[in-house]
């Protein structure tokens, strides 16, 4: 049993560089608050955590469904508006707070759903962009109730102590990535949703006319990508201890695609890439306060012109290699296909 | 009241005319939405600010300057940018939402974000049905009233106009007709960018110049395009006046109505899109429909 899973292992991760990377890098992130305990790298990194799980819904919804949304700040801010609402005013702790606050991204979600199953393409992603924008006049226009420019502020914590932040953190966005990739995970003979988000993006009449109810299934990436952006966007009002206009910018909407199109789209590991990359670089570059927007900037627009897949897939695709026979990935060295033994030059 | 709302609307929709209207060119014949659009419009503006208060030229010299240089960097941008990714949606987007705000951060660089105040040309004001009236917004409405009948005239009657609308209408086929497309594009660019330079200068005077001064509008044409019908020019003609008159109706008749007034436009437009999901004048094509 255990000689067959290490066989496993060894054929399903360390041969394949792209997988053995990521695991290091997840080993890596797991023992990284024992080596260093500083807690303002360890807050980066909690919120890198969170930023990953809200950048990996957005690949969910817009980058495997194509329902391109330039609003994903709505899932994000009416989760954090709720969970800080309900723990300041009701009370509640935070373990009960956040799974409300991400159902309440679900409503918002299927809210947004209703013109989104109408329109496509550009007036989607514009409508989109709305969403958030209305909802932050409201938050201005009603300030007793909501803070307005203040937000809500002084809620609970997760966690007395920064190391647990980041455990618990991290532990949520393991859980909730895994469960993303296996949602959309194509060749998956368990669940049918991820060949299905392909087949609506590439082409829905074509899905429809195959007999896939297509609202059905819009409707669930909807659901299933307001509901995690909706946990990351309450756990980032437990870390912070405030939940204010920020959290509905149109900077945070396009800073999520913005992360996920420089990991690499359609990917699920892109987009945790892109956060890892670019979050803690920004961070970074505080050292550097009048020129910091405009090296993003400039980052931004020269990944998007020369790695238009994004950093993530483009080192994929420079180590590894798919069989022509048997599909199989490859390390880049090998000559030959380490199942069949085709020639891969 | 009434008088106030219909000549602050009539300048506030003459203003986002101006604006969407290029903006849905760049849509209706490049097919891609430019971000950086209104980005031109706050340049413009401090062109007009650098030459006149800076450099001490006369204004309307200035803005002379502003458009045309204004204009240079719009086709600059497209030419660097926009040009190698435009078959790309999304990309487009992001690259031209990333372009303006290094324009945004290079101006704050500059400037150094300070609030700062465009020279106008003629001070004073005329009294309209009891509504006080300044003359910069009676230019403002001028202006617009003229470069808009000359967009109209230069779409329909000219040999370019008509080029423009073949390549908007296919690509493809206007290429197989001799019509250089891409050379086409990079006229639309310039005008698009010309009107929102225009926009730009004559509205700096009303308005404080800053670095953010873009977003704002650029939200508004979004909305007033996407109701009017991405692409068609007469929609976002209506579709300004529709959102320029909801927002002044919504500053003068509702109490906290400064903070609303965007909410309550962007939700006209989702309602106007829930009953007409292609806009009030907006084309379907055929590949694009479900």
């Amino acid at each position: 049993m255990i000689r067959r899973l290490w066989k496993d292992f060894q054929g399903d991760i360390v041969a394949i560089p792209g997988r053995l990377l990521a695991l290091i890098f997840f080993l890596v992130l797991a023992v990284f608050p024992l080596i260093i305990t500083d807690s303002y790298i360890l807050r980066i990194l909690c919120f890198a955590n969170i930023f990953a799980i809200f950048a990996v819904s957005w690949d969910l919804l817009s980058g495997y469904t194509g329902q391109i949304n330039f609003g994903h700040a709505l899932f994000f801010g009416v989760a954090a508006y709720t969970s800080a609402l309900l723990n300041l005013k009701l009370g509640l702790p935070p373990w009960a707070t956040i799974p409300i606050g991400a159902l309440a991204a679900v409503v918002a979600g299927l809210i947004v759903c209703l013109p989104a199953l109408r329109l496509r393409g550009p007036y989607l992603s514009l409508v989109t962009l709305a969403f958030p924008l209305i909802l932050l006049g409201i938050i201005f226009a009603f300030t007793d109730f909501t803070g307005g420019e203040l937000g809500v502020s002084g809620i609970a914590r997760i966690s007395e102590s920064r190391t647990t932040d980041f455990y618990i953190s991290f532990a949520v966005m393991l859980v909730s990535v895994m469960i993303m990739w296996k949602l959309t995970d194509a060749k998956s003979t368990l669940v049918r949703t991820g060949i299905i988000f392909h087949a609506i993006r590439e082409d829905e009449i074509a899905a429809r006319a195959s007999g896939i109810n297509t609202i059905r299934y819009k409707l669930l990436a909807f659901a299933v990508g307001g509901f995690f952006a909706g946990i990351a966007g309450a756990f980032h009002a437990h870390f912070m201890r405030i939940a204010g206009p920020s959290d509905l910018d149109l900077f945070l909407s396009f800073q999520v695609i913005i992360w996920t199109v420089f990991g690499g789209i359609t990917s699920i590991y892109g987009p945790v890439v892109g956060v890892f990359i670019i979050y803690p670089l920004m961070e970074f570059l505080r050292i550097l306060p009048e020129i910091r927007m405009l090296i993003f900037a400039a980052i931004v627009v020269v990944i998007l012109l020369f790695m238009p897949e994004g950093v993530a897939v483009f080192i994929r695709d420079k180590m590894e290699q798919t069989c022509p026979r048997c599909k199989l990935s490859n390390v880049w060295w090998r000559k030959n296909c380490r199942a069949c033994g085709a020639n891969l030059r | 009241m009434l008088e106030g709302i219909l000549v602050n609307g009539l300048v506030r929709s003459g203003i986002y005319a101006l604006l969407a209207i290029g903006f849905s060119l760049i849509f209706g014949v490049a097919r891609m939405i430019n971000l950086a659009f209104t980005s031109f419009y706050m340049l413009g503006a401090y062109g007009l600010y650098t030459f006149a208060s800076q450099l001490g030229l006369h204004p309307i010299l200035a803005m002379c300057i502003s458009i045309v240089l204004t204009t240079l960097v719009g086709l600059a941008t497209y030419k660097v940018f926009i040009d190698r990714v435009r078959e790309h949606h999304v990309t487009v987007m992001l690259i031209t939402m990333a372009v303006a705000i290094m324009y945004q951060e290079v101006m704050l660089l500059i400037f150094k974000g300070r609030y700062l105040a465009a020279p106008t040309i003629m001070t004073g004001y005329l009294t309209i049905l009891g509504v006080k009236v300044s003359y910069q917004h009676l230019l403002i409405f001028g202006v617009v009233m003229i470069v808009l009948l000359g967009v109209w005239a230069l779409l329909s009657k000219t040999r370019l106009g008509i080029a423009i609308r073949a390549v908007a209408q296919d690509s493809e086929i206007a290429n197989l007709m001799g019509i250089n497309v891409s050379r086409i594009l990079l006229i639309t660019m310039a005008i698009a960018s010309a009107l929102a330079a225009i926009a730009g200068v004559v509205v700096a005077p009303t308005l404080v110049v800053e670095p953010y001064m873009w977003t704002h509008p650029l939200v508004m044409i979004m909305a007033i395009v996407v109701l009017g019908g991405l692409g068609s020019v007469k929609g976002s003609l209506v579709g300004a006046f529709i959102i320029g008159f909801v927002e002044t109706a919504v500053v003068f008749l509702l109490p906290s109505g400064v903070f609303l007034k965007g909410a309550i436009a962007l939700i006209v437009m989702v309602v106007i899109l829930l009953i007409r999901p292609e806009g009030l004048f907006g084309v379907v094509f055929e590949e694009e429909r479900l």
